[in-house]
């Protein structure tokens, strides 16, 4: 089976654009993707497009009908905010199998303001705020406090990722924000759900994202090796049985099996990475990752952020992005603008917020219900 | 029949969820399964057992009013119209399963809230009614001495 390689990927500037569509968005970041890669949308055998607003709505589609018919298979996925990484693995995985040899995959959102979640409907009465809380905030506030009942973690070592992601983000022209918020302003910001101030949760923005991969064979052919990427894994996984997973979404086991199986496909291991970019929906949830994935052990996440090793220049930079917290979470374009952000330190050509001598890098995505996205990144050699 | 002739369980109290029981002439409950092949406890009916897969092997029981409060966060900001503060919590019951709900006679403040707390189940009419004006009993849990 081919490697699979990365030729072009690029994204939009995330931000709110109610005067556009959605189609429209996905149409911008697919022709930025081709003009990265040096090949046209007639050079692609088929379309893998995420979107999760309009996901009955024919979205990759509409794309083509923006930016060319060429009659390929499209295929349009929808995976909570994985939405996006599947659509890239889907496209992949028609590589991997020898279908086609290249293909663009897409990712797309257009989001209102507002709180995400929320439990009951249907019959009766609503249920939130009745029987606990669906809200997206409360939900990864609760994982958020198991973390902190298993190993101390505070509030304020929560509130530290935040201050991290937008220090980091000062540094990334197409994130939401480019603004500092020191400790005491993410801990005084408004309470949404302790432990969990409005700094502390994703933006939700309108954004676009794509990228062009190929096999190795078409990328030797089309001389586009010296700025490729190669995937070295692809993993997904579901949630596994837990006695609590039901009434409580669990992201930490599906993010645990799928980093096992994305290690072992990619031969190498956590202190093997030079980057990270992982679901920091909100500032609770980078915590529980950092030892979900391997980079450090749990009980040691609440040191991890003390001691800034996972920021820009520490030991393992987590989300030099800004992440979602300050990059912005437009759920169907995350899984494939963080597949931007790694390439763009494997290519060496990520400015101010570069990370020095990047050779792998590893994206995260979680799409609550639960699906887990991992991709592992090499710099082509 | 006459239209004036309403059934008589009109003015009962319903159910907020399809697992809190209502028996005639006995206490609320949750209503959980138990799988004879595993033991896994899950809340409500079910068909399979999503931890072992086996099939038909659901026994229906009665689920704990006692437990030990999980986790809990303290929601300040929530849809519009929901009255805010309020302890969103993941009780595990004693003999098994794990329900949420509010937590209800604690300070909002996470100071005065201990995981590991025992807390039991208390079952109340719901401040809420739907479109037709039925009235719904719902459960909290409260601290336990």
């Amino acid at each position: 089976m081919s490697d699979v390689y990365i030729i072009g990927i690029d994204m939009i500037k995330f931000g709110r654009f109610p005067e556009t569509s959605v189609p429209k968005l996905g149409a911008t970041a697919a022709h930025m993707a081709l003009d990265d890669a040096g090949v046209s949308i007639q050079d692609c055998q088929a379309l893998y497009s995420g979107n999760l607003g309009q996901a009955a709505a024919m979205v990759g589609q509409r794309i083509l009908a923006e930016i060319g018919q060429t009659g390929v298979p499209v295929v349009n996925c929808a995976n909570a905010c994985a939405t996006g990484a599947t659509a890239f693995r889907e496209g992949w995985m028609s590589i991997k199998a020898g279908i086609y040899d290249m293909v663009l995959c897409v990712g797309t959102e257009q989001m209102g303001k507002g709180l995400l979640g929320g439990a009951g409907g249907g019959k009766g009465i609503p249920t939130e705020g009745l029987l606990g809380s669906g809200t997206m905030p409360a939900v990864f506030a609760e994982a958020g406090m198991e973390h902190q009942r298993k190993y101390g973690t505070t509030f304020e070592q929560f509130a530290k990722v935040s201050v991290k992601n937008h220090h980091h983000s000062t540094m990334n022209p197409k994130a939401m924000y480019q603004i500092e918020t020191p400790l005491e302003t993410v801990m005084g910001a408004e309470m949404i759900s302790y432990p969990n101030t409005k700094l502390m949760c994703s933006v939700n923005v309108d954004g676009a994202a794509a990228a062009v991969i190929c096999s190795e064979e078409k990328a030797r052919e089309l001389g586009k090796m010296d700025r490729a990427v190669k995937v070295r894994a692809s993993v997904m996984s579901s949630d596994p049985y837990q006695e609590r997973n039901l009434q409580m979404p669990d992201v930490n086991s599906c993010t645990q099996v799928a980093a096992k199986a994305a290690y072992e496909m990619a031969g190498i291991g956590p202190d093997d990475l030079d980057l990270v970019e992982l679901h920091d929906c909100f500032a609770t949830a980078e915590i529980l990752h950092y030892g979900n994935l391997g980079l450090g052990k749990q009980e040691d996440a609440g040191r991890m952020i003390d001691e800034g090793e996972t920021s820009l220049g520490g030991r393992i930079p987590v989300n030099v992005s800004g992440g979602l917290l300050s990059k912005g979470h437009p759920l169907g374009a995350t899984g494939i603008a963080n597949l931007y952000e790694v390439s763009t330190h494997l290519r060496n050509e990520a400015g101010e917020r570069q990370v020095e001598g990047a050779r792998f890098g590893l994206t995260h995505v979680i799409g609550l219900g639960s699906a887990c996205a991992i991709h592992i990144l090499e710099k082509a050699s | 029949m006459p239209p004036e002739a309403q059934p008589a369980e009109s003015n009962a109290l319903l159910p907020v969820v399809p697992f809190l029981k209502i028996p005639e002439g006995a206490d609320p409950y949750l209503e959980g399964s138990r799988c004879q092949n595993c033991g896994a406890v899950f809340i409500g009916e079910r068909d399979n057992c999503s931890s072992c897969g086996a099939r038909d092997q659901m026994e229906t029981i009665q689920l704990s009013n006692k437990g030990e409060l999980y986790v809990f966060s303290i929601v300040f900001r929530s849809f519009p119209g929901i009255e805010v503060p309020y302890v969103s919590a993941i009780v595990d019951l004693e003999g098994g399963g794990t329900v949420k709900g509010n937590l209800i006679n604690v300070d909002p403040d996470p100071e005065k809230i201990q995981m590991g707390m025992p807390v039991e189940l208390v079952y109340k009419t719901a401040p809420r009614k739907d479109a037709e004006g039925n009235e719904y009993l719902t459960y909290y849990f409260q601290p336990r001495s």
